[in-house]
């Protein structure tokens, strides 16, 4: 969906219009890019500090930080990965509040070999949510991502659900697209193999 | 093509960012390998599960007071 759009260079983003509007005193239009915007920022921010007050702080926080340095925006990056860049630093400085001491980053690489290689290989029940109420879905989901490593679980975020290109989540967490690269592959085949355990077909006689 | 030469390719397969070339080999050991075929299958129902449903849902309660108490501070100059 994102790479239509880069194809048509003359066609301005919706965005840019808002944010000179906003930075011209339009109190309204920088409302319409919080309307837009505040719940993908509350999911990311919830992802990075898996609290919920926090994240709600940090929507507010980012809206407001954006607003006041609505001047420095350079137009060459979209409105929203910067938004989000923001979103990034200020969730991070909330995880490192709570967890003083412990190393908080997203550049740490964790070497680890789970998932790596794929060892659940049976194959999943066609529709396999459907076997789940939605409550009970979202839990697994949830519990599932969460149990990731926090540049694992941010980059699978921002790349696969939230739509953000390979460059782009590099930019956005400071990281290199190889960087980028290894972390995704190895986020969704440890997701995979997590979800595996819920949603693998089962033999008969199996409960 | 070994398994792990076609693990290695995965993303760029699921991405949707190979070569026709490299798409050939790629289906070529498809066709003789289970295994890799489930673990291509599950992982794009993976990520479609994550696009498809909301992990964290932010009610619109919540919304409305978040964005009554920005745009408060908006309008004071913040
Ligand atoms: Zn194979």
């Amino acid at each position: 969906m994102e790479t239509i759009q880069v194809t048509e260079e003359n066609e301005q983003h919706p965005d840019v219009a808002l944010v000179a509007s906003a930075r011209a005193g339009d109190v309204q239009a920088f409302e319409t890019l919080v309307n837009k915007y505040d719940r993908q920022i509350f999911r990311i921010a919830q992802h990075i500090t898996q609290n919920r007050e926090d994240a709600q702080d940090v929507v507010q926080d980012a809206f407001l930080k954006a607003y006041e340095k609505l001047d420095q925006f350079q137009g060459n990056s979209k409105f929203y990965t910067w938004l989000v860049r923001i979103a990034v630093n200020e969730s991070l400085m909330r995880l490192r509040k709570r967890r003083t001491g412990k190393m908080v980053s997203i550049d740490e690489d964790i070497e680890t070999d789970e998932g790596s290689v794929p060892r659940d290989l049976a194959d999943w029940s066609p529709n396999p949510e459907q076997n789940f109420g939605q409550a009970e879905l979202a839990e697994i989901l949830r519990k599932t991502i969460q149990g990731l490593p926090l540049g694992f679980r941010v980059v699978f975020q921002l790349r696969d659900v939230e739509g953000l290109s390979t460059e782009e989540t590099a930019e956005t967490l400071g990281l290199s697209v190889p960087a980028v690269k290894s972390r995704l592959l190895r986020a969704r085949l440890q997701l995979r193999e997590r979800l595996s355990r819920y949603f693998r077909k089962k033999k008969a006689g199996e409960k | 093509m070994t398994c792990s030469e076609f693990l290695a390719l995965l993303d760029e397969l699921i991405d949707d960012s190979v070569s026709t070339e490299t798409r050939t080999q790629l289906r070529e050991h498809l066709s003789g390998c289970e295994h890799c075929e489930v673990t291509l299958n599950t992982t794009r129902k993976t990520i479609e599960i994550y696009r498809s449903h909301e992990v964290y849902e932010l009610p619109n309660t919540v919304r409305d007071r978040l964005r009554a108490a920005i745009m408060a501070r908006c309008k004071n100059g913040c």
